[in-house]
């Protein structure tokens, strides 16, 4: 009914878009652009134990459960015993869904030594079962696994075929969403050319094993007027159903922010404009062994828990309580973080699954935890023993999820000794926004540890090389004695550091004891002129003395003449010319 | 609901059931078969018993039916099955294996073959 309205309307508007019936899954609903056709078929084809039947149920069972769209399932190898059994791993209730009237199950057994085959006959039996589970539960969705069990059942292939185009016919008129499995054939996509019928959506899942971790890939090789993504996508099974990783590195849109986030080290944001690193970036956090990559990485875990914020750290080499011990050594308390909730401290070997299931393990922990930050110490162990493809097409999917999500992300990297440190074997240097590099220099007997910026988008970093100090109060930073012997840690440092400032010191020293002479010196000539100045106002004082002596002596001469011209001749006055003259010739 | 046996005469050493599903030219073709074998062949040993499945959709899950016309002998066991319109009577005898009833009947056993060669 609802196909005759969808023409109808098709008539009369000219394009109509192709209807998709959701998955539920979000993996697939994304590579499929929102689901699978509606009201068309879709062949899930793969070899065995590809996850057809599967797939396949979780569609029918999420269709009842999430989308109001209830199934039929008509099972021609297994018993709906035994296809209940199976899935209830998977947390599915066929028995529940069937007793709700959610989902019906139906089991079409093929033995076909019990049949004869004698003159003209049809498949009614079959599509008479079919329209009554589907009246049974007014189903939307419906699934033949595996409708080709049908080939061995009946001989006249003419006949079988004619039916089976006829019920796919049938079912597309009745607007049934159909899923039909199929086994992979020889070169072929299905075994008996099922495809042939079913043209409108044909998906292919595949199961690989790779140095004995298998991986499952999911592929959607024709969907038929719709756009759908053409590569091969990872998918897992596990307790809570199918997953196909997320495809969000389909596209390069992230959100950026401006927000600055401290590193936990003082110095080391120093270097990074004094401010950190930006929110939501990738910080490659590379090193040989024993250079503090860790302590580094759990300084940040600490720093965003202090901030209020969750952290999930996530590590591959140690525990969580070795991490926890071995901090606390270096006055980084973890453990009081995971007990407020803060902290998200997970750990597993990197050989207990496959790439695929780390990468959907991790996905799983960020979004039960939604942390706004995410360590992985460390990411080579992880990558160990996959090609540069796989390992750079991994860091990818999770560098982008990562950043989709604005979670500021640290992956620690170890790097071999032998190989250049300025280059990842990962391949990931290009997909990080910042790397930050971790080395120890050997100089005179020790070993120091060195650390320095190497890159740092969007940030004028600092260019220089720092020590790199463990402390029992945490990581610090000192800079480097750079001199003419090159960059001098540790005790070669402080001992250049010593001498420069003994150095300094007799410089200083110098420099006071002339300082002291000099100012001696001016006293002493201070002095000398005082003396001299006093000798000077001596002479001064004595040339006047005399100067008055010697006038009041004239003074006394000329009264001591007058006197006795006074007394010589008291009447004659022509005489006093005389002294007159003398007195001013005497000067 | 299964109709009535067409012919029961006796004691029913065969039980045999044949599913339909509607007045098809197959199902009517089958019906009007069946009714001569039983007759020619099956003495009155025999019961029959005819459902249309598209009045009961249901009991289709009984025997397995997916193909119509099918012809099931329920009695005796094992079970058997013929598909098809029933038109060639050697098939079905030998499908049904009701031979092993006609040993003592020679030219019972005899007419099929005869049967099959004028039908070519």
């Amino acid at each position: 009914m609802a196909t005759k309205t969808n023409r109808a309307s098709a008539h009369l508007s000219t394009v109509v878009p192709l209807q998709k019936a959701s998955t539920g899954i979000r993996g697939l609903d994304d590579i499929t652009a929102g689901g699978l056709p509606r009201g068309r078929s879709t062949i899930f084809c793969g070899g065995p134990g590809s996850g057809k039947t599967m797939l396949g149920i979780e569609f029918l069972v999420r269709g009842a459960t999430e989308f109001n769209e209830p199934g039929v399932l008509l099972a021609f190898e297994e018993s709906p015993e035994e296809i209940a059994r199976n899935v209830a791993s998977l947390g599915f209730d066929l028995n529940e869904l069937a007793a709700k009237k959610k989902l019906y199950l139906d089991y079409i057994s093929i033995d076909p030594g019990q049949i004869q085959e004698t003159g003209e006959y049809d498949l009614d039996g079959l599509f008479i079962r079919i329209q009554h589970a589907v009246e049974t539960v007014h189903a939307k969705r419906i699934m033949l696994d595996t409708i080709e069990a049908l080939f061995s059942n009946f001989s006249n292939q003419r006949i079988l075929r004619a039916e089976l185009r006829r019920l796919f016919g049938w079912l597309k008129d009745r607007g049934l969403t159909t899923v039909i499995t199929a086994e992979r054939g020889e070169g072929t996509l299905t075994r008996e050319g099922l495809e042939e019928y079913v043209s409108d959506c044909v998906i292919l899942l595949d199961h690989r094993v790779k140095d004995q971790i298998s991986v499952r890939r999911i592929r959607v090789v024709k969907y038929r007027g719709t756009q759908h993504g053409m590569d091969e996508y990872p998918f897992l099974i596990d307790e809570n159903g199918m997953s196909i990783l997320p495809v969000s590195s389909l596209q390069l849109r992230h959100k950026v922010s401006n927000e600055r986030v401290t590193s936990g080290v003082p110095a080391l944001d120093d270097m990074l404009e004094g401010r950190g690193f930006f929110r939501g970036s990738s910080i490659l956090l590379s090193g040989t062994a024993g250079t503090g990559k860790t302590t580094l990485a759990a300084s940040f875990a600490d720093a965003t828990c202090r901030g209020g914020e969750r952290c999930l750290f996530i590590g591959f080499e140690e525990s969580p309580a070795q991490v926890t011990r071995n901090m606390k050594s270096v006055g980084i308390d973890l453990n009081h973080w995971v007990e407020k909730g803060l902290l998200i401290h997970e750990a597993w070997r990197p050989t207990q699954f496959g790439l695929e299931m780390h990468l959907l393990r991790i996905h799983k922990l960020v979004e039960k935890w939604k942390p706004q930050s995410v360590i992985i110490d460390p990411i080579s162990n992880l990558l160990t023993g996959t090609t540069q493809l796989e390992a750079s097409s991994m860091m990818m999917r999770l560098i982008d999820f990562l950043k989709a999500a604005g979670i500021t992300a640290i992956f620690v990297d170890l790097t071999s000794r032998d190989i250049n440190l300025e280059s990842t074997k990962i391949g990931i240097s290009s997909l990080a926004d910042t790397w930050i590099l971790l080395r120890d220099v050997e100089l005179n007997g020790e070993r120091n540890r060195c650390i320095y910026v190497l890159k740092s988008r969007g940030m004028a970093h600092s260019n220089q090389v720092r020590e790199y100090l463990i402390t029992k109060n945490g990581v610090d930073l000192i800079p480097a004695y750079l001199g003419l012997g090159g960059v001098l840690t540790g005790s070669a440092r402080i001992a250049q550091e010593a001498k420069e400032l003994a150095d300094a010191t007799a410089r200083e020293e110098d420099i006071q004891l002339k300082r002291q002479q000099a100012n001696r010196k001016l006293l002493v000539i201070e002095a000398q002129i005082a003396a001299l100045q006093a000798e000077a106002a001596a002479q001064v004082e004595l040339t006047e003395q005399i100067a008055q002596q010697n006038s009041e002596r004239a003074e006394q001469s000329q009264l001591d003449r007058e006197n006795m011209f006074k007394s010589r001749s008291p009447v004659n006055s022509q005489r006093p010319a005389r002294p007159t003259a003398l007195r001013k010739a005497k000067p | 609901m299964p109709k009535p046996a067409h012919r029961n005469a006796g004691k029913t050493d065969i039980l045999l059931r044949l599913y339909v599903a509607g007045q098809t030219p197959k199902s009517l073709a089958a019906i009007s078969n069946l009714r001569k074998i039983c007759s020619e062949y099956l003495g009155g040993r025999y019961k029959v018993e005819v459902v249309d499945l598209l009045k009961n959709p249901a009991l289709a899950k009984d025997h397995q039916i997916l193909a119509i016309p099918t012809l099931v002998r329920q009695v005796p066991v094992p079970l058997r099955k013929i598909i098809g319109d029933l038109s060639n009577t050697e098939q079905v005898l030998v499908g049904l294996d009701v031979r092993t009833f006609d040993t003592a009947n020679r030219a019972a056993a005899k007419v099929p073959v005869d049967a099959k060669r004028t039908a070519r």
